[in-house]
């Protein structure tokens, strides 16, 4: 009995001038799993992720998300139904606080914003959500420090912050660990082993450690291709994955 | 309908659009390459006019005068580039909005200095001056017949340095790829200065040519320059196709539109409400149509490739 | 409320012009009721636009075009109230309404086209269309096209404030800005400035945590363009006179020099811009030098043009960067 898938992506096309980035590309998410994406680079990993949040169009296939047609909502649209993104390359609103960066995503989510006159600092629906979200990434210590004064790691950290407090059903985490030195991998990897008992996450690394030891699942991407699907211990001995994978580390 | 009207309105609409497309590709080149929008084009414009009414004045010669015009404000921009623009290539929009407006303050005062408040006037020679009739029964100016040749020139030579010439190809892929041409080594310095003087004494040359049928007057700059602004948003910032044909569309529009506007809202207005309609609503004309072309195609009818993806 | 330096500097400003009226009663001369007249009413002007350039990231070269249909409400109203008998034109509560109204209403046109487009594009089309609204303006030979209108009466506030006494003029205007700034100050802590200000510093995370920022953008458009067209009714009744050259771009230019010299995205940055315009103005126009046989005064904006450019190259947080507190980094737009 496995559990019910909650994305399903169905020969995703995507083209760039000539290029395929994304080829024929199929997978499925089941709910409450931790799926990682693996590839060589330029195997279209973050293509995926975009064309998933809506960031680029999709010039063929289909994505479904619990059963609604992704492709017909706005990424914006796509954030309200639950699905959340942090960023390869850190995106964060550098001149606000930490906690003004969670309060803005919670803020998102709690219907609309047209509100002109009672300060949002002060409100507590969008302060107290916020606080607990920091707490649970260990940032409640910088909640009042700017972005721009907060460390890589830290601001790594924020990054995941920010997509949790949109309450997703489905996290897309492109490459948390991107820059990290040792000490903070560690204790990200200790915060995402808690996030997987309650978030799904489609997870993209290149540290294989982490994704060996974290993941329930593993798809391997290359060429904007799936080749292969599995458990850890499957793509371990799955040869087409070796030899895709000839003189990385395995 | 008096067809012989329309046809020498359908020219002046060309003209029109040539001298915008000179303007036009001069300012769609800078802004595409170096990422600058600058407000002091206009100001180019005008000192081409004074400088070949000078010139004009000195030598007693329209075409002597033009053509020493050229390389001087050529120089001109050049010397701007240098000591005012080049430290605006690096900062945001804004802040090349507010220098190249204190630009414009500083051109039309020193203008006011030098040539005093009164507009100038550019003598023309006696084959310039005249009409000629080009179908029998339709006699047009030869100096706006000239303009549209001289355009049309221009056009074409800009077509072949762009698509035909080493420079065209770093134009072209400055316009779609900034940091590329600097990663291949050429002197981004020397191609800008080069560019920005090219657009200088193409809106120089579109200045000296305007002089004699508008007036050669400050603030000359400003009111073209918005026009100009609205060809390349039409056409596409940092395309010279773009610019050129929008600009003769927009040179249609606006003088074909002017003139027959009128006759057409009395058709359905009253005789009183058309004539005090027409003149706001012709020069509402060519910014309801760039709406439209924005509202279908927000980055332009012709953006460069790599804009807009 | 802390008590930093700022705070005394902003706090012996307000209390300076709150005075103002009775210390020039006291000197015996009213030139400066009228100029501070003018400032503030810039003031007001220039804040409304700091709204969208400096919180909000969103550089309109077209805002003068919403003082001018404000003055014009005004001057129109006046019109046909001495021309054709119209009383209730004349009615300062019709005539404030329908300059909001008429901003608000051109101002959400003009914004929910020109706010589909982004960076240059939003600049230059914001200017095209306050110049079409000039060209109209031109163009209607009824209300004095180039020539402008003459306003011969005020509007008629129905006895609650008398528009024709400078005293009392000077303190709608001295109060609608302490009233425009408490505003401005309370939007930009709300959620709507929240989102405002989101968009402008990461649109792309914006839409990524789930707003779409081009409906708010558009509200804070109307905002600023309403609190415009009031400026610009102000503006009628204080000079009497209005006339298509309020709506040109240039104008417009004026009111961006204005927020930059006094700061952008800081609170009172465009009152101080705007004191610093005028006088930079009054000062440089009036020099007692003659160089060469040339008065410096008459030909002040060639010193005025590169000053611009200085401060645009070298003093980019405006007066903000000479004040205590200064901030470091200038976020640009």
């Amino acid at each position: 009995m496995t559990a019910p898938d909650l994305l399903i992506v169905e020969n995703l096309v995507k083209r760039y001038d000539g290029i395929l980035a994304s080829d024929e590309l199929s997978l499925t998410i089941r709910t409450g799993e931790l799926h990682a994406i693996i590839g060589p680079n330029g195997a279209g990993k973050t293509t995926l992720i975009k064309q998933l949040t809506g960031e680029i169009s999709s010039d063929g296939g289909s994505m479904s998300f619990d059963n609604r047609n992704l492709r017909r909502l706005t990424e914006a649209g796509r954030s309200r139904i639950g699905l959340a993104r942090s960023f390869q390359i850190t995106s964060l609103f550098q001149d606000f606080t930490a906690l003004e960066n969670v309060m803005l995503a919670v803020q998102a989510h709690k219907g609309h914003s047209f509100r002109f006159w009672k300060k949002a600092a002060e409100n507590d629906a969008l302060t107290h959500p916020a606080l607990d979200i920091l707490l649970q990434m260990g940032l409640e210590t910088s909640k009042d420090r700017r972005v721009s004064s907060l460390s890589h790691g830290e601001q790594r950290q924020l990054e995941i912050a920010v997509a949790l407090a949109t309450r997703p059903r489905l996290l897309l985490l492109d490459e948390p660990m991107a820059g990290m030195s040792t000490e903070d991998s560690t204790e990200l990897m200790a915060t995402l082993r808690d996030l997987k008992n309650h978030y799904t996450i489609l997870l993209i690394e290149h540290d294989m450690d982490v994704v060996f030891s974290l993941a329930d699942r593993i798809t391997v991407l290359v060429y904007g291709r799936a080749i292969a699907t599995g458990t850890p211990e499957e793509i371990r001995n799955n040869a087409d994955v070796r030899q895709a994978y000839l003189g990385e580390e395995g | 309908m008096n067809w012989l009207l329309m046809l020498e309105q359908v020219l002046n609409g060309f003209q029109l659009g040539l001298l915008l497309f000179l303007l036009a590709a001069g300012l769609t080149l800078v802004f595409g390459i170096m990422d600058m929008i600058n407000l002091a084009h206009g100001s180019l414009y005008m000192m081409g006019a004074y400088f070949c009414a000078t010139f004009t004045g000195w030598t007693g010669s329209f075409l002597i005068g033009a053509v020493l015009t050229l390389p001087a404000v050529f120089l001109l921009g050049i010397v701007v580039e240098v000591i005012a623009l080049r430290s605006l290539y690096a900062r945001d929009h804004l802040d090349q909005v507010l220098a190249t407006f204190g630009l414009i303050l500083f051109f039309n005062e020193a203008t006011r200095l030098i040539w005093g408040p009164i507009g100038l006037s550019i003598p023309l020679p006696a084959f310039l001056n005249q009409t000629v009739e080009i179908i029998p029964g339709a006699p047009y100016p030869t100096f706006r017949l000239a303009i549209i040749v001289v355009g049309c020139l221009v056009a074409a030579l800009l077509y072949y340095i762009v698509s035909k010439t080493r420079l065209g190809m770093l134009i072209r892929a400055g316009a779609s790829n900034r940091e590329m041409i600097g990663a291949l080594g050429i002197n981004i310095k020397l191609l800008f200065t080069l560019v920005f003087g090219l657009g200088a004494a193409l809106a120089g040359l579109a200045g000296l040519m305007a002089g004699p049928i508008l007036s050669v007057e400050i603030g000359m700059g400003e009111s073209i320059l918005i026009l100009t602004l609205v060809v390349i948003v039409i056409g596409g910032i940092g395309s010279i196709k773009g610019a050129f044909i929008a600009a003769i569309i927009v040179g249609l529009i606006d003088t074909v539109g002017r003139s027959f506007l009128p006759e057409i809202l009395r058709l359905i207005l009253s005789d009183d409400s058309a004539a005090t309609a027409a003149p706001a609503i012709s020069s509402m004309l060519i910014y309801l149509l760039m709406a439209l072309v924005l509202a279908i195609k927000p980055q332009g009818l012709f953006p460069p490739k790599g804009v807009g993806r | 409320m802390k008590l930093t330096t700022r705070g005394i500097i902003n706090t012996i400003l307000f209390v300076f012009l709150g005075s103002l009226p009775f210390l020039t009663d006291w000197m015996g001369d009213s030139f400066y009721t009228g100029l501070t007249s003018r400032i503030l009413i810039l003031a007001i002007a220039a804040t409304s636009l700091n709204l969208l350039i400096g919180y909000g990231g969103m550089v309109s070269f077209g805002h003068a075009a919403y003082i001018g249909i404000g003055a014009y409400v005004v001057g129109i109203g006046a019109f046909h109230a001495f021309e054709d008998g119209i009383d209730w034109m004349l009615n300062g509560y019709v005539q404030l309404i329908a300059a909001l109204l008429a901003s608000a209403l051109i101002a959400l046109i003009i914004g929910a086209i020109s706010l589909r487009t982004h960076g240059v594009y939003f600049i230059m089309i914001t200017m095209a269309f306050s110049q079409m609204l000039y060209f109209t303006a031109v163009g209607i030979e009824t209300y004095g096209a180039d020539d402008g209108l003459t306003i011969y009466a005020r509007s008629d506030m129905l006895g609650l404030i008398d528009l024709n006494d400078e005293k009392s003029l000077y303190y709608l205007i001295f109060f609608s800005l302490v009233f425009v700034l408490y505003f401005m100050h309370r939007l930009i802590g709300s959620e709507f400035g929240a989102v405002i200000r989101g968009s402008r510093s990461n649109e792309a995370r914006m839409r990524a945590i789930g707003f779409s920022p081009y409906k708010y953008r558009l509200v804070a458009f109307v905002i600023a363009g309403t609190i415009a067209g009031y400026a610009g009714f102000l503006m009628a009744n204080l000079s009497d006179f209005v006339s298509p050259s309020i709506l040109h771009w240039t104008r417009s230019g004026d009111l961006i020099i204005m927020i930059v010299l006094g700061g952008i995205g800081n609170l009172f940055g465009p009152l101080y811009g705007a004191i610093a315009f005028v006088m930079l103005e009054e000062l440089l126009s009036s020099i007692p030098l003659t160089i060469g046989g040339l008065s410096v005064g008459e030909y002040w904006q060639l010193i005025f043009g590169p000053l611009l450019i200085f401060v645009v190259l070298y003093a980019r947080n405006g007066i903000d960067s000479f004040l205590p507190g200064a901030r470091k980094n200038h976020d640009g737009a």
